[in-house]
């Protein structure tokens, strides 16, 4: 080998173990930031026992998360159901398998589409405005305000936005799950005229509410996730505005990659016991 | 009796290499207002981050109306602050909060007694002293001047009506007229509650420290440089005091 060819080589090896450093920097920082997240997220639960009680923060955050969310879920859920109805039935036509549309679509958004795209959306949308608000009110000094005048800042505006994204996210994933059925309805039964009498009863054969709950418990933790990180990167920002920004975009960003991770997780543990459930 | 009292005070934030506080010894009477000056740096903010429990010490003593800061717990010291008004360099106003409802806050959080016309009468008293007229009352923050905010700041820092007020440079940013109207407004507070509240302005405005100060204080590096009257200013032989000084008149 000259020693030209060589130095390319190393060259080359040095590029790929600075990729694979940047990677290992990259994980180790998500563990890090994980462990930080969760120790701000128990002072949170402390802090939700403790008086004064703050129902009306919880019940105004509820409405932001929840409510103000549903529009954007409806539409999303709606296309979802129906582009996902259309592929499925164009694969099934030629197995002649069209009769399970229903339930396929069924088991795959209760279980896995709707808890995670409700997770993705309503973490764009509010972790952000969550990330984005604490993140204002620590650079504007609002933070030290409360502070000084005595009250407790995580019990006064981090564990409100937990609690109320704790209770929105099922409900909207519900909503979400619903939405995208009827879609789906829509798509197989008026469009491409599958029997009415067949696509419901498949579905009641084959989807059982335990999948429902499932896919209801993964939203419930997927809005703790949220909530935990985008408070926390907002609640410890520093800078001005650029500091804001990063926040924000931090909050989101990982937030997303942790609720398509936790997703993997938990079907993986859920289908474990499961399996363990029927050996039982 | 003394408000505050800091006792060698150390502070680094990088494990020992530097100190911000360096020894810091200060003692504020009850009911006096001193004004603590000097160069940016020197430590001032830090100092009273220090007296409102915001930053533990590396080492060091630090009383608070008589009581060892870190000596209680997180509960007491949380209990201690509500006898604690800070006036925000920027008022801290919360922007999502009328006029009336920053003021209110505080009342509703730590008078859960008191009913809600109570704590707006109250709040409605407390503005009208800091000069704001009762056409703003339902104003948001943003929709006021930089001047009216420092009130509105005042008027919630007077709510639970402390026995310490504090004032993280008040007058920075501000215009010649704003800045003596804020230290008359100061001036005027202190004196309406006259030996019932501490005062504290930290400023590098000279002038005002000249102007309202009964007692004033210059930091450097961390420690006190110089302390006592303003006339005691004027004449002092410290090299660093006297730059200040013909800086500070200068200036003017």
């Amino acid at each position: 080998m000259s020693i030209g060819s060589e130095k390319i080589e190393s060259k080359k090896v040095s590029r790929f173990e600075k990729a694979v450093n940047s990677l290992f920097d990259y994980i180790n920082g998500l563990i890090c930031e994980c462990g930080v997240t969760m120790i701000f997220l128990m002072s949170s639960f402390r802090a939700m026992f403790q008086k004064p009680s703050r129902y009306t923060e919880v019940l105004k955050h509820v409405e932001f998360i929840g409510n103000q969310s549903l529009l954007i879920i409806a539409l999303t859920s709606a296309f979802t159901g129906m582009a996902m109805s259309f592929q499925i039935y164009l694969g099934f036509s030629l197995v002649n398998a069209t009769n399970l549309v229903g339930p396929t679509v069924g088991l795959g958004i209760t279980r896995e589409l709707g808890p995670v795209l409700t997770g993705l959306i309503v973490a764009a949308r509010a972790g952000g405005a969550m990330a984005a608000r604490l993140g204002t009110m620590r650079v504007t000094e609002q933070i030290d305000a409360l502070e000084v005048m005595g009250v407790n800042p995580i019990q006064y505006l981090v564990a409100p936005r937990v609690i109320a994204a704790l209770i929105s996210m099922p409900l909207l994933c519900g909503f979400f799950d619903f939405i995208a059925m009827t879609g789906s309805y829509f798509l197989c039964v008026q469009v491409l005229g599958l029997d009415e009498g067949v696509f419901f009863d498949k579905i009641q054969l084959w989807l059982n509410p335990r999948d429902i709950n499932e896919g209801l418990i993964k939203a419930a933790v997927f809005g703790l996730v949220f909530a935990a990180v985008c408070t926390h990167k907002g609640y410890n920002t520093k800078g001005g505005a650029k500091g804001v920004g990063e926040a924000t975009n931090k909050g989101v960003v990982n937030s997303m990659v942790l609720i398509i991770a936790i997703n993997f997780v938990m079907t993986n543990i859920i289908r474990f016991f499961d399996v363990l459930l029927e050996r039982l | 009796m003394n408000a505050v009292e800091l006792h060698n005070l150390k502070k680094s934030f990088d494990g020992g290499n530097e100190f911000v506080l360096n020894g810091l010894n200060l003692t504020i009477p009850k009911g006096s207002l001193t004004v603590i000056i000097g160069y940016s740096g020197t430590g001032k903010s830090v100092m009273l981050k220090h007296i409102l429990g915001l930053i533990k010490p590396t080492s060091g003593k630090v009383s608070v109306l008589e009581k060892d800061l870190w000596q209680m717990s997180d509960q007491q010291i949380m209990q201690l602050r509500t006898k604690v008004g800070v006036l925000f360099q920027h008022a801290a106003l919360f922007d999502d909060q009328t006029v009336i409802e920053n003021v209110c806050f505080p009342l509703s959080e730590h008078r859960r007694t008191k009913k809600i016309d109570e704590i707006k009468e109250i709040s409605a008293k407390k503005l009208i002293i800091s000069g704001i007229e009762e056409k703003h009352f339902h104003k948001l923050p943003s929709e006021l001047s930089g001047g009216m905010r420092k009130r509105v700041g005042l008027a919630r820092a007077l709510a639970l009506d402390p026995e310490i007020l504090i004032y993280d440079e008040p007058t920075t940013g501000l215009d010649p007229i704003l800045t003596e109207m804020v230290d008359d407004l100061i001036h005027e507070t202190h004196m309406r509650e006259e030996g019932r509240v501490t005062s504290i302005i930290v400023s590098h405005d000279l002038m005002a420290a000249f102007r309202i100060g009964q007692h004033i204080v210059m930091l450097d590096k961390g420690k006190v440089l110089h302390s006592g009257k303003p006339e005691d200013f004027l004449n002092s032989d410290i090299a660093l005091v006297k730059k200040f000084v013909e800086k500070g008149i200068k200036k003017k």
